[in-house]
């Protein structure tokens, strides 16, 4: 097992390179430096521009350098913790960013949690009660959840929430607390907010759920242990649970790589929408004035989360599911 | 037994004609059966599938629309009734105080409340404004661009006025314009699924077809894709077209970074369906043959699930549209003179719209319906895959 945890920790290494020579391209990619931009703009505005304060950025971002020390500075940087400097904000991308990533965290991880346990009961449902008009029922209601575009359940939510609990509208706490230190009250204000962007994001991850959790549990209902368990007397609950669960179950785990990404998507749109103090709202901002470092920054982050999700589910799987052999030979 | 032994039994020879397929008569329809083409049994088995059936029909009907959409829609796409800002929608009646007179509207009364500054409309019973049908209007327009014209299936009466989902806040009207926004919204995600497929098939087909170090390569490189957020890359992305692009070239731009995400997907149901293929009997006979690589490739191993392909671009579409209408309800994506459901909806994008003008959220019934009937006919073109099952 240690084994493999290091083989795959191992592995993850190339993957994330390539990510950050990939997001170091977007950034690089618009004509001229931010630097250029800046004095372009100030000059525009008839400002006076501070020429020692332009050399300084420009030697300590070594953009005097060639590219391929600047992305080694970039990437050392990253290791360091140092995001870059966001040039909209004038401020380190670390200090742009700090509690907006913990939300994010909260969010995502908030959401997930709300796709499984919403997905569990209703996939387990329909698959045993196949064709009842509870399947149908819910099977029609997640084609809706899939169909319909996050946003707008956001806007129509966000304003049930507001007539019928009169939570504030937009943002994930009350305004008093924003920017405050982290304390029970704020805690609890995020957690009265958190509902709503919780609920439109986990729908739709919830729909793909509920299908595969169903195809999986009916193909293994079929299967002939569970007739010999019939056969043995267990009662109908016991034989669901201990035998073909255990198996249908496998996709929860694996495909944290594929609802995580989904739901960071998500994320943005219904952050944007709900004025959520999330990375989403801040991302828009900085593509729409080609902030690129602090884009970047947010990019980088995110993937990273999809990459150590997939490593965790991964680790998870070869924990729970003794079919998965460790480094094993090519599966074909 | 019988009672005498050295009696032999009578030979028989039956008269009647002797037909050698007595014992396996085919009826007609197994005849037709057998021998129907493999699209043929395709065809019959989605024909059973009643909800993709009719959303393929509803499917089409769309597209005529968009094809036509100069007809369609009673206004053009970039009139301006400035007597009727934020007017909500007129519901077309058939019956006037117990008389039919056909589908009419009734028309509006205005005044501005002056507590809250609201333009406020009530329907006045007064005022019948009786819908005219293949009509021609002031509402001029170039039909693609092309011939000019005047006729539309539906026009307002006369002096009238005919907002069947209301305007938005410079007086355009919102079904018209829906109409409009559905060229751009509807061929989108074709595009995109064109150029995911393309690249699909391509490097699917030499992971799968070679395996070893390009079968490595190219499933490293979909994992890595897999493993950005798609949404905030594909933002970025489409951040990066130059602002200078004309609005044309920002619509292609768009479909092409969406084609280009896409891909990964679609790669890996190819590679693991020619990952077995390539066993099979027929390939190697292809290969002794002496046929190069790509028709290998092209001519024998893809074919033989070009139907699942098929079924798995179907699902592709509505996630490409969804995509659009997203990115550019953020502002991200296509921008003003071009008009497609998401940027229609970038209006109603705070929560004063919902309350207030709740119709300005209507473009999204069409994305909602084309989004389910892609899913549907999905599904429908899958199970039909498979014919022989």
């Amino acid at each position: 097992m240690l084994g493999y945890i290091i083989n795959r920790l191992l592995a993850m290494i190339p993957t994330l390179l390539v990510i950050s020579v990939i997001i170091f391209t977007l950034i690089q990619l618009p004509p001229g430096d931010f630097l250029e931009t800046q004095i372009a703009e100030m000059q525009a505005q008839g400002e006076n521009v501070d020429q020692a304060k332009i050399e300084y950025l420009r030697q300590e971002y070594g953009l005097d350098k060639p590219v391929y020390l600047q992305y080694l500075s970039w990437v050392t940087g990253l290791l360091q913790g140092d995001l870059g400097y966001s040039f909209e904000h004038e401020l380190p991308v670390t200090e742009v960013i700090g509690d907006r990533i913990t939300l994010t965290i909260i969010l995502a991880f908030a959401a997930t949690l709300f796709t499984y346990v919403m997905s569990f009961p209703i996939g387990i449902y329909t698959a045993v009660k196949q064709y009842s008009l509870g399947d149908y029922v819910f099977s029609f209601v997640g084609f809706i959840g899939l169909a319909t575009p996050n946003f707008l359940l956001a806007l129509i939510l966000l304003y049930f929430a507001n007539v019928w609990f009169g939570t504030s509208i937009g943002g994930l706490m009350d305004p008093q607390y924003i920017g405050q230190p982290w304390s029970l009250d704020k805690l609890l204000s995020v957690l009265e907010h958190l509902w709503v962007p919780v609920v439109v994001i986990g729908t739709s991850g919830t729909a793909g759920m509920i299908r595969r959790l169903r195809a999986n549990m009916l193909d293994e209902l079929q299967k002939q242990y569970v007739i010999t368990a019939k056969a043995k007397g267990l009662s109908p609950l016991k034989i669901l649970i201990k035998y073909p669960l255990r198996l249908a179950i496998n996709p929860f785990i694996a495909d944290i790589g594929s609802i995580l990404p989904d739901l960071l998507s998500g994320s943005v749109l219904v952050a944007v929408v709900m004025g959520l103090e999330t990375t989403g709202p801040m991302l828009v901002n900085a593509l729409l004035s080609q902030d690129m470092y602090l884009a970047g920054s947010f990019l980088i982050i995110e993937s990273s989360l999809v990459v150590l999700g997939v490593f965790l589910s991964d680790l998870i799987l070869a924990a729970i599911d003794p079919r998965i052999r460790l480094g094993g030979g090519a599966v074909k | 037994m019988t009672s005498n032994p050295n009696k032999s039994l009578e030979h028989f020879v039956s008269s009647a004609d002797f037909d050698p397929q007595t014992v396996s008569k085919l009826t007609p329809q197994q005849e037709r059966y057998y021998t129907a083409s493999q699209w043929q049994i395709m065809w019959w088995k989605f024909r059973k599938h009643k909800l993709a059936l009719y959303s393929g029909i509803i499917l089409v009907c769309m597209y005529i629309v968009a094809l036509l959409a100069e007809l369609v829609a009673p206004y053009s796409l970039h009139n301006r009734e400035i007597d009727h800002i934020y007017a909500p929608p007129q519901v077309v009646h058939l019956f006037h105080e117990g008389d039919f007179i056909g589908p009419f509207v009734y028309g509006f009364d205005y005044q501005l409340n002056m507590e809250n500054l609201k333009r406020e409309y009530t329907p006045n019973p007064a005022k019948i404004q009786k819908l005219q049908f293949f009509c021609q209007s002031e509402q001029d327009y170039e039909f693609w661009g092309l011939i000019e014209g005047n006729f539309h299936f539906i026009c307002p009466d006369e002096g009238g006025t005919l907002f069947l989902w209301g305007t938005d806040r410079l007086g355009r009207d919102v079904f018209s314009r829906i109409i409009y926004g559905s060229r751009i919204s509807l061929t989108i995600g074709l595009i995109g699924v064109t150029i995911s497929f393309v690249l699909g098939t391509f490097f699917g087909g030499l992971a799968g077809y070679f395996g070893g170090i390009v079968d490595n390569l190219v499933l490293r490189a979909v994992e890595i894709l897999k493993s950005f957020p798609s949404l905030p890359l594909f933002m970025t992305l489409s951040a990066l077209l130059p602002v200078t692009w004309s609005p044309l070239g920002v619509f292609f731009g768009i479909s092409i970074i969406q084609g280009f995400l896409d891909w990964p997907g679609l790669a890996r149901a190819v590679r693991s369906k020619l990952l077995s293929l390539r066993e099979e009997d027929f390939t190697t006979a292809a290969q002794l043959m002496g046929a190069s690589h790509a028709r290998v490739i092209g001519r024998h191993l893809l074919p033989s699930f070009s139907s699942h392909l098929i079924a798995s671009a179907t699902l592709a579409v509505p996630m490409m549209i969804l995509g659009e209408t997203s990115l550019s309800f953020l502002g991200l994506g296509l921008r003003a003179p071009i008009t497609s459901w998401g940027v229609l909806l970038n209006e109603a994008q705070n929560i004063n719209s919902v309350v207030l003008y709740p119709w300005l959220l209507l473009p999204v019934q069409p994305v909602i319906l084309v989004v389910l009937c892609y899913n549907f006919l999905g599904d429908g073109l899958r199970d039909a895959a498979d014919p022989y099952k």
